[in-house]
Parts: structure tokens; sequence; C-alpha cells
């Protein structure tokens, strides 16, 4: 079968061949397509236990106040149900995180609006219904807060004692000393809304119970030693008595990260009280109200330039809204931190950065964590400062990009190259950005379609923050199975991105034999080695080079131990892994995390290296603006990126386009509507992602420069292409219709509100 | 359950008989009665297509079907894609492109995708970008979708299909 797929093409045209390689780099096909393809994969919901129940969740319905009481409406016969309270909890009600401050099940307090009080489980799951909404909890209501302005006034404290999560102070040269001799000094704020995930399985669990196994789940989740670590604290068991099973997961995004932790010992408390397995499965308006969601943001920018738009200081407030718990916002403001100053020099740096607590469900991790608030506000910042200085906005990004050898905020020097001004050539050239520009500012006088080009640049850091990696600590490595199949034992899980295919794919190259040769160790507990969680982008680069390490230290054993011969066939291999095995019991090769030189970082000092590598990108958006519907529709989109060695240009090509596809919906559609904290508008009806005809042609091209330090040269790259797409849009909202919105998500009644507030009069008629 | 009467359907071909409550979905009388999981629940409202499946040659969600309006009906779910052990050249196309991420959404996209050329043997992009509107991916940003239909159809084609600028 041709794949017509021009995309792949042009991947295969940029290739770096100076490191031949037979299976890293080619497009082999997705590890476990087939079984998705016939539709035999099994996703939690496919999943049937003998003598399975259904659980389901009563929850909260004000946002903040004490319970008074839970009362059981007497129609229902409560003896055929299983009820949990808190009260059953065997061990600490406490979710644990970075921090212990999420209940597992509400005891006297809620804090936000669809907080779990009550757990329900019943043979027939068509009963929960009723029986739900047989249980009657009284409040005593108390003062709630909704935003980061309501938060930051601290009248009402609802988290700790004084409404901070947490906050940094980066600092770099002193800005206070800038502005009296600046030449220009441009000021902006931009705020971003929260996002849903919107992965189209919703979270789903099944869990067991018994005195000599004791907790099993099987679930839809992205990090299993995350789940495993919360139901140690819960059910108060020794690790070797709690398992964790990864089913087949249908779309993450971040919005399995944390939430399976909370998910996975409610279906267990509920397992343990009844004896019997325990489904627990949401439905799309339980999921969309009641789970993680992208941080809202608040970012103000100051900024100062000399007469020739060179940066001179960069002064950043940075606020995210993290909801009622703590549960990722540490981190999530970490990086929101410091991708806040943008790909840029600067001499002068000081980003104060805040994460408020109000009465809204805990914020999660999303795609990119943090970093496409902060992108967001630099990149339309930047257009802003471009219009002050009446300068051309890619001219005011190429006077201050990053170079090789330069620092940044945090004082890192860039070792690795910097090729931003070779990506955006390639953009401006690819795009025909300049000519478009021109063409449409002449053509959109007479019409009243405007159109427009805008660009953002940008890096993302790949894998954990600042020392998160060290801490981490990951152990991964392979195995020989008797039937012939190396295993890679990794806790990293497939949820789309392609996990399955690049790591079979290393193993396979680092070892010398076939893609076929390699398989998966299922992502289970007992099975697999604590590799650290699937996020940050941190699987090609960091659990690459376990796996690409633990490959060569096989191979090299073999040689040592069983006369492996220098060349060696698949079969010659697999012999000598036979004779390893009869003298050593089992074959296996593991390896631990060891950070790559000169990388250190100060938690005190908030300075050093935010990360070991950098991908980056360029992003073009050609936008259309109805000015009679007041609609936007991206129409063409280009994306230049280089995130270091690519691994299968099928799924790195799917990574950017999908990034991107989520990305619109960022910016342009998808609008999370809270009343009382409570989500309103929690339906695929009326909660609204890009479809097949809202999305854009997708034109990528990767250059490559391979990074030592990641699996086969890989850095990270699942995060990077939602960074970069809504300042891009903006910008070209900008460029078309010659306003600067600094708010997403951009709606049509958003744009509408402007123009007639602005009293902008679009006399021309459709052309 | 017997004091239900029975309903009776084709499904991919065999016929199937089934006693339970007339106003159940379809989905869940494929899932949990038939032992046919590839249909996908994700919204349960008719908006995300994952449980898209065929019924006398017309693309419905089939958690929108009560069963009783399947009586005597001819239903074709992913399941019934494959033949004798060969994938259908959607699923090959699917595979080969990269147009499944995840999975979850694919069984009710290659039924779109099926019904489409079904009517359709040589969709243009915007064609297919119709015939696909109603089923949502949140992976793969539909792009390698696309090609994949297209590739499915392009033995007999020589010409790449290109999207021409403002086509929509």
């Amino acid at each position: 079968m041709l794949c017509l797929n021009p995309h792949a093409i042009e991947a295969g045209q940029t290739m770096n061949t100076s490191e031949k390689t037979r299976i890293v780099g080619a497009p082999v096909l997705r590890k476990e397509g087939v079984q998705k393809l016939l539709g035999q994969a099994l996703y939690v919901d496919d999943i049937s236990r003998e003598g399975m129940i259904h659980g389901a969740t009563v929850r909260s319905t004000i946002p903040r106040g004490l319970i008074r009481s839970i009362h059981y409406d007497e129609r229902i016969d409560w003896d055929a149900f299983t009820v949990v309270t808190a009260a059953d909890i065997p061990g600490k009600n406490h979710i644990q995180l970075i921090f212990a401050d999420q209940p597992c099940l509400a005891d006297g307090v809620v804090n936000h609006c669809d907080e779990a009080i009550v757990l329900l489980a019943h043979a027939d799951k068509h009963k929960l219904r009723e029986a739900m909404a047989a249980v009657r909890i009284e409040y005593e209501a108390l003062p709630a807060v909704f935003t980061i302005e309501e938060s930051e006034r601290r009248e009402q404290i609802v988290w700790g004692t004084d409404n901070l999560l947490k906050s940094f102070l980066l600092e770099k040269g002193d800005v206070d000393t800038v502005w009296a001799n600046a030449a220009h000094v441009v000021e902006g704020e931009y705020r971003t809304g929260a996002q849903e995930h919107l992965y189209i399985e919703n979270n789903g669990m099944i869990a067991e119970w018994s005195e000599a196994e004791g907790v099993t789940v099987w679930g839809s989740l992205q990090c299993p030693y995350y789940v495993h670590k919360s139901l140690l604290a819960v059910f108060d068991l020794p690790e070797n008595k709690v398992r964790v099973i990864q089913t087949e997961t249908g779309g993450a995004f971040g919005g399995k990260e944390d939430f399976p932790s909370t998910l996975a010992a409610h279906a267990a408390l509920l397992a343990m009280k009844s004896g019997k397995p325990v489904k627990m499965v949401y439905d799309r308006m339980e999921d969309l109200a009641a789970t993680t969601k992208r941080h809202p943001s608040r970012i103000r920018h100051r900024t100062a330039l000399d007469k020739n738009g060179k940066l001179l200081a960069m002064d950043i407030d940075l606020a995210t809204d993290g909801g009622a718990y703590s549960t990722l916002s540490s981190t999530v403001l970490s990086r929101a931190t410091l991708h806040s100053p943008g790909p840029y020099v600067c001499p002068n740096v000081r980003i104060r950065s805040h994460a408020w607590a109000t009465n809204t469900v805990p914020y999660g991790a999303f795609r990119g964590f943090g970093a496409p608030q902060g992108i967001f506000a630099i990149e339309c910042h930047m257009d802003e400062i471009a219009v002050a200085l009446n300068m051309d906005p890619v001219e005011l990004r190429r006077r201050n990009f990053l170079h090789d050898g330069d620092t940044t905020a945090t004082e890192q020097v860039m070792r690795e190259p910097v090729i931003l001004d070779q990506l955006l050539e390639r953009a401006l050239k690819e795009s025909d950005f300049y000519a478009k520009r021109e063409h449409y500012a002449r053509e959109n006088a007479s019409s009243a379609v405007k159109r427009g080009m805008g660009l953002a640049a940008f890096y993302h850091g790949a894998g954990f923050t600042g020392s998160g990696e060290r801490y981490l600590n990951s152990i991964a490595g392979l195995d020989v199975t008797p039937q012939g199949k190396v295993r890679v034992l990794v806790a990293n899980t497939e949820f789309g991105q392609g996990t399955n295919t690049i790591l079979s794919q290393i193993a396979a190259e680092a070892i010398g034999i076939g893609y076929e040769d390699v398989e998966m160790a299922p992502a289970d507990t007992r099975v697999v080695p604590n590799s650290g969680p699937t996020v940050a982008s941190r699987t090609s680069m960091v659990v690459g080079k376990l796996i690409e390490r633990a490959g060569l230290q096989l191979v090299a054993r073999l040689r040592e131990e069983s006369g492996l011969e220098e060349r060696y066939s698949a079969s010659e291999f697999f012999a000598a892994c036979a004779r390893y095995g009869a003298a050593h019991g089992e074959v296996v090769s593991l390896c631990r995390y060891e950070a790559p030189p000169n990388i250190y970082w100060d938690d005190k000092t908030y300075r050093g290296e935010a990360y070991p590598a950098y991908a980056w990108s360029i992003h073009v958006a050609q936008v259309a603006v109805d000015t009679n519907t007041y609609s936007v529709q991206v129409e063409d989109f280009w994306a230049v990126q280089e995130v270091g060695r690519i691994l299968n240009p099928i799924l790195a090509g799917g990574q950017i386009e999908g990034g991107i596809a989520q990305a619109i919906g960022y910016a342009l559609y998808e609008k999370v509507i809270l009343q009382d904290g409570h989500m309103v508008n929690n339906q695929m009806t009326n909660y609204i992602m890009p479809t097949a005809e809202d999305v854009p042609p997708i034109h990528i091209f990767f250059e490559e420069i391979p990074f030592q330090h990641g699996g086969f040269g890989a850095k990270g790259i699942g995060e990077l292409p939602h960074d970069g797409p809504a300042p891009a849009i903006l910008n070209a909202i900008r460029d078309a219709t010659g306003v600067g919105y600094h708010a997403i998500p951009l709606m049509p009644e958003d744009i509408f509100a402007h123009f007639i507030a602005h009293e902008i009069n679009v006399e021309t008629v459709s052309a | 359950m017997s004091t239900f009467p029975a309903i009776r359907f084709n499904v991919n071909g065999e016929d199937r008989e089934v006693r339970v409550a007339p106003m159940k979905r379809l989905l869940d009388v494929l899932r949990e009665d038939l032992g046919l999981t590839g249909s996908k629940e994700g919204c349960g409202e008719g908006e995300c297509g994952s449980c898209s499946v065929r019924m006398n040659g017309e693309l419905v969600n089939s958690c929108l079907v009560p069963v009783l309006q399947a009586e005597g009906a001819s239903v074709q779910t992913v399941e019934g894609l494959a033949a004798a052990g060969k994938m259908h050249p959607l699923q090959e196309a699917f595979l080969q492109c990269g147009g499944a991420q995840c999975g979850i959404c694919t069984p009710g996209m290659l039924m779109a995708a099926t019904q489409l050329l079904s009517v359709n043997a040589h969709p243009t992009m915007t064609e297919i970008r119709e015939g696909l509107a109603g089923n949502l991916c949140r992976c793969t940003g539909f792009t390698r979708i696309f090609e994949s239909v297209i590739a499915a159809t392009a033995e007999n084609r020589e010409e790449r299909i290109e999207e021409p600028a403002h086509a929509r």
C-alpha cells in the first residue's frame, strides 16, 4: 500500500544521515496498531471481571462549605448497595502527589464543586443513578473564591494561611536599573482560559481487593507508579500488596497523570468493602465536571528595549489559578515561569510567579504543563512590542533570538546548537510569509473577510524541570523471554503517542535485531520497574536513552560471558541469550538514570540548567476573520521544528499535527464555563473541539540535531506543538484586523464585543 | 429478562437475536449482549462518533439508536471490516499512514470512512472532511486520517490530492 503522506516525505528529505541506523528513524508500524484497527484492543470499559459490580460517586453541589450531615433516603434498599465514605479509608485520607492536601473523599468539608463525598456500588449500574439522587448532603456554605484576583485579595483564606499554592522568584541582572534609560518600555497583560483534555476515552478503573493479594487496579492511566504510591497511602499497605496495571488508554494528554490516583482509590475502596471487583467508568458529563483541566493564567509583561529593538529588561508577573488543592500546580508554575521569557536573550530578567488557590476542581497536567500559558503571553507581547516600535515582528524576534553560548534567564549556557535563525528562515520560506502578508494587506481593504499571517517562536524544555530527573532516578531495561523475544521493561505507558513503538525501535537498534523481535512488557507494577511517569516529553529522551544503554549493556555482557561474536544474526543473539539464561537463570539488563554532564540546578536560587535539552520551533498561522460572522478560520499552518533525532517520522508528524489541532481549539473554540465553580458546559455538545472541517492543512518540517544524551539522539516532542498555535493565531488575527487580542479562548462574541466597543465599522461587503 | 420480546437483526453477516429492554441502546447491546466491544462510547449524546456503526447502509451513532429500531436491520461494526483474516483496505491504510494513535476513535472513524467510500469511491479532500466531520479525534489532528482515506482509494489514481488554498 502506498501511503501518500507528503509530510513524511518532507521529513525524510531533511533526515540527518550522519548516524546510520536501520530501525530508528524508519517509519515502522505502530506496535499495537493492528489490535486497535481490528477493534480488538481492550480499553478499561471493554474488560469485565468475574462477579464485577459498578461504582458511582456522589459529589458536592456547592463550591465550599462544611458537611453537616449525610442522609440516605429510605426509598432505597441500602442493603443492596455498597456505601463508602471517608470513614472507610483504612490508611490516610489523602491523594499522595507533591503535597498531601487533597483528600481521597471529602471528610467534613468540601472545597470545590464535584468533590467526591460518598461512593456507591451495585451490580446493576442503572440502579446507581436513583441511589445517587437519594443521598442528600446538608452543608453549611462558606464563602468561596473563583478567580485569581479574588484569591490574591485574601479576604477569604481557602488554602493554607495565604491562598498561595506556590511562588517563584527568578532574577537575572537587575531590571530596576534599566527602565529610566530605555528607549522603549512596553507593557501588556495576557490571559489564558482553562482547557479540557477531551481524551475520547473517559477516565475509568477496575479494582479488586483480597486479604491475600491486597489491591489490584486496571485502568486508563499514564503513570502506574503514581497510582501505586497513592494506593499505598490510602490503604496503608506494603508495596507488594498494591498492583497497578494500565489498560489500553484512549488518549490522556496529561489528563490521566494525576487524576487516576483518585479514581483508583475510589474503585479500590468499593472493592474492599463489597468484596467484589468494582468498575468505575465516568460518563462524559462527570469526566468534564470532576476531572482536571489546564491552569488558567494571567501574565503581565513590562519590557525595556533599546532603540534598535534589543531586549534590555523583562519584568514578568505570572499568576495561575490552581484550583482547590495543590496537585501539580507547583511544577506547572515552574515550567510556566521557565518558558515565559521566550527564546530570547535578555540581560535583565525578573519573574515573579504565583499559583493561587480557588474553589474550583484542581487544575492539573495538560500537554505543555504551563509552557503554553507562558509562551502565549510572551509571543503575543512580542507582536505588541513590534507595533509599539513600528518594527517587523519577525525582525524583532530575529534580533533577540538565543544562540549557542548565550545564557537563558536562569543563566543556563546554551551548549547545544541553537538554530532558531535557520528554523525561522525555513518557516518564512515555506509559508511564503512576507508575500502573503503583503497580498492580504492589499486584499483586505476591499473584503469583509480579513486574512492575516502570524508567527510564534518558542522552545520547550524536555524532561523534568531542574533537578526533577535526578529525584526520579528512573530505572528501565530489557529482558529476554523464553519464547525468544526481547521485552522492554518500562512503566512508561502507551496512550497514542507511540511509547510502544519508539522504545521497541530503540531496543531493536541498540541490540541489532529486528523490530519484530522486540515486544513490550505489560505496564504492570508487578512486572516493570519504575522508569518514571509518562509525562514532560521525557519518554523518547530520558527513557529512550535508558533502553539504548540497556541494549548495549546486554550485548556487551553476552560478548563477555556467552560467546556472542563481534558480528551476529538475530538467531545467534537469542542463542547467546539462551546460554546466558542457562548460566544465570534469567536475562535481564537494567539501567539507572545518569544526568548528562554539566547539568546542575539550584532549587534554592532557582538558577542553573533548567532542562538538559530544548526543542525549538517556529509556527506560522494563516487566518481568515469574517467580519460579518466574527468567526475565525485557521486556513493554513506551518510548523518547523528541531526536536533532536526523529525516531519515527509517522509518529513524530502525528504528534506535531495533533498538538497543533488541540492548540487551535485552545485558541479559538474551547471555553470552560464555570458557574459557582461548577462546569456548566460539561458536554461535547457545548464544549467544542476542532473537527475534521476545522483543522487546516498542517505543513511540518523537521531539522535534526541529534542530542547525544537522548535515546538515539532524540529530544522531547509531544508537548512542543501545543505551545505555539495560540499566539501565532492571535498574531495573525492582529495582522488581519489590526486588533491585538490578549486573551484566549478568543470566541466570535469576544471579537464582536471588541468591534462594537471600538465602533469599528466594516463597510466593505464580501468580495 | 425472558419477558422481553426477541429482537432479531444481522450483525456483520450473522443473524443475532437478543431479548433485552427495547429501549436499550444499540451500543450497549453490541458491547454487553453480543460481546462486540470494538464500538466505543465517548460522549453518549451523538457528538463524538466513537460508537459509529453502519445500519442498513447508513452511518448511525449507536448510542442514539434504541435496539428496537434495529429489528430486521443489517448492522456492520468494526469487527466486521476484516474478512478472512485480511484487514480491510482502510484498516491497512490507517496502519500504514498513522491514522490511528490512541485508537479509541478509530473503530468509529473506520466506519465513517467505510460509509464515505461506499457512496463515493474517490472523494475530494472537502468530501473527506465532510464525511468524517461527525467523528472526533483528539490525537491526530485528522491530517493522517485524511491521508489514510486517500491512500485506501489511491491504488488506481496517480495524482496526489492537494488541498488548494481557500478551498473551504
